[in-house]
């Protein structure tokens, strides 16, 4: 009896210890998530608040007039006359109308810097599409000029001395009249979604970079995972245990560690100077890429296929099917979901990859949108590496907006991972 | 007939089984020697399988002493013995599951029907349609019901049509005893089933494939006294069909349901004979130590 209530004694005076450990073990646990999420939200807060200026963009009302001779065109105009014809020449008279007093040529400079070369092409584009419009009058919406665009931000100190800006206190009152008269307005930026890479800030586009990456990924996918699949399914199931296979597995572990750089300097040695295949091209980044994702797929199917139970596989193989048909029939789906998570999180990799890519020239400056993989194309980290880059300060919320189609990307991808597993995953 | 179980070699065993007292380390290769022959009727009339010096090797370890056993038409034989020693890897050569693993070698001569099963002109898948096995653990596949039995005549191309095929599972659940508990669920997954029901979906689904010889290894092992009952009485039932052979634990199920028992002990085939004849009257000395409890 007196045991007994002695032991009760000892384990109550450590329970109280126990609960406490418990209790200070929660709290590290919470505190660590908590600070996790705190680090995540300012991260997408600061990249939130620097790019969301890129999503709109100010145009400036205009009355333009497409006379025949400032556009410098015959009577029957084709295609090519209405190509090169000089519509910032109508655009310059028509900002010259709206502020008649600008005489010195110095002044009538900065007046152009109000419009965005864009808007040439605009207008190229309008014409082009209706060339009844020549002779005629309309009034137009043009995007501003960089440095209007980062006044309306709020981004310019109008209490700097005049000389220390770019921005002058003549162009503040034309904008000030302008927006006096409702003549700015601000809209969402198609041009940001529609076009390639630009030197100006406000031409430039995600377009190019994203479909590229695209490409890329759709190279990288169905070369990868199929390989990668087949690989880990001769590996964990038909393969024999012995010296090689076992060589093989310790391979291919290290090339998951190979850093990434190397991929790059061998996509180079291997497709382009030995196979010459195009340089920039989607076709190639795909072809390192899933080099580089190879091993992880390769990983984690073949532990989502060790995860199956044996005991199925006894089930199957008692029923007289061959190992073929118990892989195919019950063992691949049921490692599908692993298999999957895999898949993506080597994608994942893959997408955020920029050092293979630099060594096999994706990087280059490409401003037409890449339709093919064998055309040349960037993709989405080595545009925000490149835009970081850049002195203009358009270019900033460019680097942000780009940072969140990149993040966008990478939701939309896992979605469909998480879409795709659940479809596989059968709860029984 | 080659079994030669004499009063003499008995009494030899018996000695023998003393010296094992004494503390003196003795391998399992000198035990097995010391056991000496099979005692009783390995050899039956009309076998249907049958099993002439079988050994088996795990790598360096021999887990299967030449053992000699007819499984016979239409009968029900149990094999009883001490954990570990070999009677689910002879079970699991006589439908060549043992191929799985890649350490284990089968010698001796193992036959259906008088072919070798271990011939190169035998294909395992095709010996495990013919020689289907029950595991000790119910493992239905993560499908439905009516996919668990539809399986394996699929498989094998045993109906011709859609109607043919729920015919095949509609009958082989009957047999199985548990069409009336499932008949109203056929689309819902078979895990979903309780233990006993998901063994007993087991045995239709090996029955689906029309075999000749069933393997159960420890098939009640998991179970209630209930669904054991139940179980007994199906095995009891098939046995009109197929050939049986099944492990148990229980002196009492080996009883209930076999006519012949077989006694193993550290890879040996001890004794064999009719189940009454044993557990009335047991030959050998370990055998008699084990079903009256005092060993194992
Ligand atoms: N896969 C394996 N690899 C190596 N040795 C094995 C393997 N399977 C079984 N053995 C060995 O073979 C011997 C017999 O095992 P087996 O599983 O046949 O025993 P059992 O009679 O079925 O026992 P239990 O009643 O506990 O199921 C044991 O010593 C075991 O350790
Ligand atoms: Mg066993």
């Amino acid at each position: 009896m007196n045991d007994q209530r002695n032991t009760t004694e000892i384990v109550q005076a450590s329970i109280k210890r126990r609960y406490a450990k418990e209790k200070r073990f929660r709290l590290y646990g919470l505190i660590a998530i908590i600070s996790s999420l705190a680090f995540l939200a300012m991260l997408i807060t600061t990249i939130t608040i620097r790019g969301l200026p890129a999503f709109t963009q100010n145009f400036i009302q205009l009355d333009i007039t497409l006379d025949q001779k400032t556009l410098g065109l015959g009577d029957e105009p084709d295609i090519s006359a209405l190509r090169k014809a000089n519509y910032n020449g109508t655009i310059k008279n028509s900002l010259l109308a709206e502020f008649p007093d600008v005489t010195k040529r110095k002044d009538k400079k900065l007046l152009y810097k109000l419009v965005s070369k864009g808007g040439q092409y605009d207008l190229q584009k309008k014409v082009m599409a209706d060339p009844e419009l020549i002779g005629e009058s309309m009034t137009v919406w043009l995007p501003v000029g960089d440095d209007v665009h980062t006044y309306l931000k709020g981004d310019v100190d109008i209490t700097l001395p005049e000389k220390k800006r770019r921005f002058k206190d003549i162009q503040v009152g034309w904008i000030d009249s302008l927006q006096e008269n409702g003549q700015i307005a601000k809209r969402f930026n198609k041009t940001f979604f529609e076009s390639g890479d630009s030197r100006e800030p406000e031409l430039a586009g995600i377009r190019g970079a994203l479909f590229g990456s695209m490409l890329t990924l759709v190279v990288t996918l169905a070369l990868s995972f199929p390989v990668a699949v087949a690989a880990a399914l001769y590996l964990e199931e038909f393969a024999p245990k012995n010296r090689w296979t076992d060589l093989i597995e310790v391979n291919i572990n290290n090339l998951a560690a190979v850093p990434s750089i190397v991929f790059g300097l061998l996509g180079l040695a291997v497709f382009i100077n030995f196979f010459h295949l195009p340089r920039s091209a989607p076709l190639v980044g795909g072809l390192v890429l899933s080099l580089m994702t190879l091993p992880t797929i390769i990983i984690s199917s073949r532990a989502a296929l060790k995860s199956v139970p044996p005991s199925i596989r006894d089930a199957a193989l008692g029923l007289g099917a061959s190992n073929l048909q118990v892989v195919f029939h019950h063992v691949l789906p049921l490692a599908m979901p692993g298999i999957l998570t895999g898949t993506i999180i080597g994608m994942a990799q893959a997408l955020g990859e920029t050092a293979p890519l630099l060594m096999i020239g994706m990087v280059a400056f490409i401003v037409d949108v890449p339709t093919a993989i064998t055309d040349p194309a960037t993709v989405l980290p080595v545009q925000i590496f490149q835009w970081a880059d850049l002195p203009e300060k358009g270019f900033v919320e460019k680097t942000s907006a780009a940072i969140m189609v990149l993040l966008a990307f990478l939701i939309v991808m896992n979605a469909l991972a998480v879409y795709l597993r659940k479809k596989f995953e059968r709860k029984w | 007939m080659n079994d030669s179980s004499t009063e003499a070699d008995t009494e030899k065993l018996v000695s023998m089984n003393i010296d094992q007292d004494i503390p003196h380390e003795q391998t399992v290769e000198e035990i097995v020697a010391s056991l000496g022959d099979t005692v009783g009727q390995t050899r039956v009339d009309n076998p249907k399988m049958s099993c002439t010096d079988v050994n088996v090797f795990y790598a360096d370890k021999q887990a299967i002493f030449g053992v000699d056993l007819d499984i016979a038409d239409n009968e029900v034989i149990s094999m009883i013995g001490p954990s570990g020693c070999g009677k689910s890897t002879l079970l699991r050569c006589l439908n060549r599951m043992n191929d799985t693993i890649p350490i284990c070698k089968v010698t001796g001569d193992l036959t259906l029907d008088g072919e070798n099963i271990y011939g190169k002109n035998t294909d395992p898948v095709l010996l495990r349609a013919r020689v289907g096995m029950v595991f000790q653990k119910p493992n239905p596949f993560p499908k439905s019901i009516y996919e668990n039995v539809a399986y394996g005549p699929r498989l094998h191309g045993l109906s011709r049509n859609k109607a043919d095929l729920d015919d095949i599972v509609v009958t082989s659940l009957k047999k199985a005893g548990i069409y009336n508990e499932v008949k109203d669920r056929l689309d819902q997954p078979g895990t979903g089933l309780s233990g006993g029901q998901q063994q007993r979906l087991c045995i239709a689904r090996t029955i689906a494939c029309s075999p000749e010889v069933i393997l159960m290894d420890e098939p009640c092992s998991a179970l209630d006294p209930i669904a054991t009952a139940k179980i007994e009485e199906l095995i009891d039932e098939l046995r009109e069909n197929y050939s049986i052979a099944i492990v148990t634990h229980s002196m009492q199920q080996a009883a209930r349901v076999s006519q012949r028992t077989a006694y193993f002990h550290l890879g040996k085939l001890v004794e064999v004979g009719g189940t009454d004849d044993i557990f009335t009257n047991p030959k050998h000395e370990l055998t008699e130590n084990y079903i009256t409890g005092r060993f194992g």
